[in-house]
């Protein structure tokens, strides 16, 4: 793709399109950012703040941000490193993320970006949320403890596999969830192992059943090289057909 | 005083280095046995005081104090400030002390559920009874990790460490040098 316009991040050049944002153009030149609500293959969603950076002195969101040129974009500092690292404490502290009980671990976006911020502690007092799993669906899981909303599910569901299946419910810290069924159970809706939305999650929260640590712990995405090296877990679930509806500001 | 208690003082030119398994598993304790060889490396750097490998009991002023595991009891919570109040410098290692880990699990029941599910309603239970004995510490209704009950100084994430993350801190942190990680190094399983 040739471009003459170009930003600044971290002292170096990146080319982008009109139109397109910070995150997609960084990507795109093969520089990371870290993010978790989005995926590059889906329209930005902008709640987990996790790709913050600092445009010109303000604090931006990079994957809804357009690109403009004279940006002058950090993405490395100490500064932006600790903000982020903060964002994930909370969202650790929020649910009830215990790895080492968590067949997600090792292929988790959520851990990877805290191992990428060098995060050693949660920091903050944990909330110990009482949560429960919903096994209903046959072929699915789901983990309200690991569950931090970032919408993939829900966005997903609906724009690609053209159901009705997930939303989110609830304000604030009851925010939650929900599953479109008579019954609010996942087994009573319309979800489909198959379904696009079935490989999204970035956390544990919806896995398939049967094969939990069929990847052995220690041979897994995240096991041995950061995630700014080898990309997003869904990457992977996708690798074969990228599923890419419209632009970034569909 | 006896021949024996004279026999082991603590020398100065060795930082001392007490250890603690709260409510863990103790496999940081067996991780950091994993250092193999490398002990004999690192005793002629430190001395231990409190800890299972000595089987000292009391902590004395210490220099580094690791301690596993969570705050899940009365007792737990004891020996944590304990070792803060004689420690220069407190660390929390593995996933337990860090963030409550598996014990910190119970945390989405109650405890008396907890207790009857085991002690009342378990199978093949003989003689059904909660545990009332004094000499039993008391649990607490949450398990905590170690930072939301003393001040904590260092943290070593992983389910356990391995041996390579002890000596990396050890002998960074002994050695006055920046401490730091290489990526395999760090995980939270």
């Amino acid at each position: 793709m040739s471009t003459d316009k170009t930003f600044r991040m971290d002292g170096k050049a990146i080319p982008f399109e009109a139109g397109e944002t910070v995150m997609d153009a960084a990507l795109r030149a093969g520089e990371y950012i870290p993010h978790l609500c989005h995926n590059p293959n889906f329209p930005p969603h902008g709640s987990c703040r996790v790709c913050v950076v600092d445009v010109n002195g303000k604090h931006m969101c990079s994957c809804t941000l357009e690109a403009a040129e004279h940006m002058e974009v950090d993405n490395s500092s100490d500064a932006i490193i600790d903000k982020r690292r903060t964002l994930l404490q909370m969202l650790f502290v929020e649910g009830n993320h215990t790895c080492p009980a968590c067949e997600k671990s090792g292929d988790c976006q959520l851990q990877a970006v805290a191992y990428h911020t060098r995060m050693l502690s949660p920091h903050f007092t944990h909330f110990f949320p009482k949560r429960s799993i919903d096994p209903s669906h046959p072929d699915m899981m789901f983990y309200y403890n690991r569950c931090i909303l970032c919408g993939l599910c829900v966005r997903v569901s609906r724009d690609v596999d053209k159901k009705s299946v997930f939303a989110i419910s609830g304000r604030g810290i009851d925010s939650r969830l929900v599953f479109n069924s008579p019954s609010g159970k996942l087994g009573d809706s319309d979800f489909s192992a198959t379904d696009e939305a079935a490989k999204v999650c970035p956390v544990g929260a919806i896995l398939p059943k049967h094969v939990g640590y069929e990847t052995p712990i220690g041979q897994r995405l995240y096991d041995n090289k950061p995630i700014s090296v080898v990309g997003d877990t869904i990457a992977k679930n996708h690798s074969e057909k990228p599923v890419v509806i419209g632009g970034p500001h569909e | 005083m006896s021949d024996l208690q004279q026999a082991a003082p603590l020398r100065k030119d060795k930082l001392i280095v007490s250890t603690a398994a709260l409510c863990g598993c103790f496999g940081c304790h067996m991780s950091l046995l994993d250092i193999d060889e490398r002990i004999l490396d690192l005793v002629e750097l430190v001395e231990f005081d409190r800890t299972p490998i000595t089987d000292i009991k009391t902590v004395g002023k210490c220099d580094i104090g690791l301690i596993e595991g969570s705050v899940g009891n009365a007792e737990n919570v004891e020996v944590l400030r304990e070792f803060r109040n004689h420690c220069d410098i407190l660390v929390a290692v593995g996933a337990c002390a860090v963030n409550g880990g598996i014990p910190a699990m119970r945390n989405q029941f109650e405890l008396k559920d907890c207790l009857e599910e085991v002690y009342i309603h378990g199978i093949g239970v003989d003689n059904p009874h909660i545990p009332n004995d004094v000499e039993i510490p008391l649990l607490l209704d949450k398990v905590h990790p170690l930072h939301e009950v003393v001040r904590i100084d260092y943290f070593l994430p992983g389910c356990p460490p391995s041996a390579d993350t002890f000596w990396t801190f050890l002998t960074n942190l002994i050695a006055g040098k920046e401490i730091s990680f290489p990526y395999s190094l760090i995980h939270y399983d």
